[in-house]
């Protein structure tokens, strides 16, 4: 997972509220084997009913936040939500809140969910419409090039990760001492479950 | 030392902590991995940039279900009839490819042993009582009927599963949902768990795992107990328990994948203690009683809008709850059903008798038990039985089950998901409507525009023969 200590440049100004997963990547594409080229139907129904929709205007090309309503993520738990965001280059989204389930698929995938009380969300749409913002993850705050300052908690844990770029597979592949202990104790206590498909020859 | 009374759902959570963290988290080792075609393919990608392997690929077990065709798979020169849509058959090949270079046991489309992976797991004794069971479904939750804590996990934990054979959870909550007295003529496992699926509502079991309790789950065969663990996601519960009993041992017992000789004897003395103590207690409790379930069918979009057989479609203004009336009247629209019709005047089109819900032999017998003798009224277009899997197929062909499907004019296939969601060939077309054993009535759920009622495979079976939604119990034979 790439490391994650500022995200700045260009927001995209959705605002749309209750965003859901199906919204951001339809069911069609649960079919792929692959987490890249989700880009591609990132926001499929919407671009494709609105031919001047947001997320097409070349200015917002690459951008890496979004800034987005209420209740972002909710619906099917679908992961490649996450994945197609970060396909279209999206590293950071900020709104007022987030489904649990995207949210954790989110940190999951390296992006970085910034919630905002909603008075801060609208200034932000503002400033996006024109400028750039900046996230500063180690200041926890959102600033733009008009000097509003927004500040923004999030899970010690989560904001760890994220700056040093561990991944939760790793961080637990660091525990394999632990694991491998368990695994001892299991192979005796309960040697039916450690034996698994190599039961009975 | 008199230890602190324990429910069933703590004992199966202590006995699987490899660490514990300050905040309450668990490092939780996994003792079973079902994996398909659908939810692995990334978690797979991701193994491999980063250069990981799969920890205990002794611990994980392969097979397709949800993209498979149902229809034969190999021809009459018996070669492998090629899946016609290429996104399918191009998850079915990742899925080849990934067992193989990472040395997972694998059972391929046209193994006796395939089926859909809650069928398989209890079928070859892989999913035991007291074990951790993990697989990307949301109904892996299934496997609690024989005593195991299962449930589903994302793309992003499936790779964690892989790589470690661990997950990092926080506890949850338990809910104990009792149940008292006995189900009545006609009435299964899947009418009671759509009744209290009802009561609970979808988020009613929300961070809660649920232990059913009472004598009707005592009485219950596995089948049955897994039909009702099954569906405790629909109640928004993260898994459902049911303690494992004689009638589980009996069950496992001689299973390709359960212990045997001394092992299954010291498997059994450990098993014995799984049930939860007398005096442990429970977050929440919910009292049900048996004598009020008659069978039960879904009128909306969603697993609780149930009502009994005998009842009719609600109106959104019985509703109390504002936001509720509205998602009412929006599923009656989907639906197309008028507020106050009699459930048995809906008519339906297709039917469907398959799912990880309801495709085991009992439920394949139960539906069978109502079509002998009988034939599938004039309106309906499409009716399959798709049995859970090729082991389950062998054994209802061996009953002669087959046939009684086939004369009756419903058309017998091969094992898998199927119609259960509409992401292989199988799907019920706009606007009509669909008598299904499978688990989620939502809108698109069998396809694009299908209308869904949840039932029972007796009920399935009735609503064939009459064309609409129909009482099993005005089935009952004089004979019987
Ligand atoms: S039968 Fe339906 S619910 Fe069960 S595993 Fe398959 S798709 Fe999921």
């Amino acid at each position: 997972m790439e490391a994650l200590r500022a995200v700045d440049g260009r927001a995209i100004p959705f605002g749309r509220e209750n965003v859901d997963t199906d919204l951001i990547i339809p069911a069609r594409w649960l079919k792929t084997i692959s987490r890249e080229g989700l880009g591609e139907g990132a926001f499929e129904a919407l671009r494709a009913s609105d031919p001047d929709n947001i997320f097409d205007q070349p200015e917002y090309t690459g951008a890496p936040i979004l800034v987005a309503g209420d209740n972002f993520g909710c619906g099917s738990s679908r992961e490649h939500a996450a994945w197609a965001l970060l396909d279209m280059g999206i590293r950071a989204v900020i709104a007022p809140s987030f489904s649990d389930i995207f949210a954790g698929n989110a940190f999951k995938n390296g992006i970085l969910t910034v919630a905002l009380p909603q008075t801060a969300i609208d200034r932000l749409m503002e400033v996006a419409a024109t400028d750039p913002i900046s996230i500063d993850l180690e200041a926890q705050s959102v600033t733009t090039p008009f000097q509003d300052r927004f500040s923004f908690e999030i899970d010690p844990f989560r904001k760890e990760c994220l700056l040093q770029g561990l991944d939760e597979v790793g961080l637990t592949l660091a525990r394999d001492a632990a694991i491998t202990d368990y695994e001892t104790r299991l192979a005796n206590a309960r040697p039916w479950l450690a034996r698994g498909t190599a039961a009975a020859a | 030392m008199a230890s602190k009374p324990r429910t069933l759902y703590e004992k199966i959570w202590d006995s699987h902590v490899v660490e514990r963290r300050d905040d309450g988290t668990c490092l939780i080792f996994i003792d079973r991995h079902l994996v398909h075609e659908v939810t692995s393919p990334q978690a797979f990608e991701a193994l491999r940039i980063a250069g990981r392997k799969v920890r205990r690929t002794d611990l994980t077990l392969a097979v397709p279900d949800h993209n498979l065709p149902t229809t034969a798979r190999l021809d009459a020169h018996g070669q492998h009839v090629p899946i016609a849509d290429p996104q399918s058959a191009q998850q079915l090949a990742t899925l080849e490819k990934n067992v193989a270079d990472f040395g997972i046991r694998y059972f391929n489309a046209t193994a006796r042993e395939q089926g859909i992976v809650h069928v398989v797991g209890p079928e070859q004794g892989f999913s035991l009582p007291g074990s951790t069971i993990v697989c990307g479904d949301s109904h892996t939750a299934s496997h609690g009927g024989i005593g195991a804590l299962a449930f589903g996990i994302g793309t992003s934990e499936v790779e964690h599963v892989l790589a470690t054979q661990t997950l990092l959870l926080t506890p949850s909550k338990s809910m104990e949902v009792r149940v008292e007295g006995l189900l009545g003529p006609g009435v299964t496992p899947k009418d009671l768990i759509l009744h209290i699926i009802g009561v609970l509502g979808t988020a009613g079991g929300t961070g809660h795992v649920i232990e059913y309790r009472g004598k009707v789950f005592e009485e219950m065969s596995v089948e049955g107990r897994l039909t009702v663990s099954n569906m405790s996601i629909e109640a928004g519960a993260r898994a459902g328990l049911i303690a494992p009993d004689e009638t589980t041992l009996a069950y496992l017992k001689g299973r390709p994948l359960a212990p045997q000789g001394a092992e299954w004897d010291a498997a059994v003395k450990y098993w014995r203690t799984l049930h939860t103590d007398p005096g442990a207690e429970f977050d929440t409790s919910v009292l049900i009683n048996a004598a009020d379930i008659a069978p039960t069918v879904t009128w909306g979009t969603s697993p609780e809008d149930v009502v009994p057989i005998t009842g009719s479609v609600p109106s959104p203004g019985s509703f109390a709850d504002p936001s509720k009336q509205q998602a009412a009247a929006k599923s009656l629209e989907y639906m197309g059903l008028v507020p106050g019709t009699p459930m048995t005047e809906i008519p339906v089109q297709n039917i469907f008798i398959g799912s990880c819900t309801n495709s085991r032999i009992e439920d394949l017998r139960a539906a069978a038990e109502v079509l002998r003798g009988r034939r599938i009224a004039s309106n309906i277009k499409w009716a399959i039985v798709v049995p859970g899997s090729g082991l389950v197929k062998e054994q209802a062909e061996a009953e002669g089950l087959d046939k009684v499907f086939t004369d009756a004019g419903m058309e017998w296939r091969e094992p898998g998901c199927s119609a259960c969601l509409g992401m292989n060939p199988d799907k019920v077309p706009p606007g009509e409507s669909c008598a299904s054993t499978s688990n989620r009535n939502f809108m698109g759920r069998q396809g694009p525009g299908a209308r869904t009622h949840l039932v029972s495979p007796a009920m399935a079976a009735a609503a064939a023969v009459t064309g609409r939604l129909a009482d099993v119990r005005d089935f009952q034979r004089e004979d019987a």
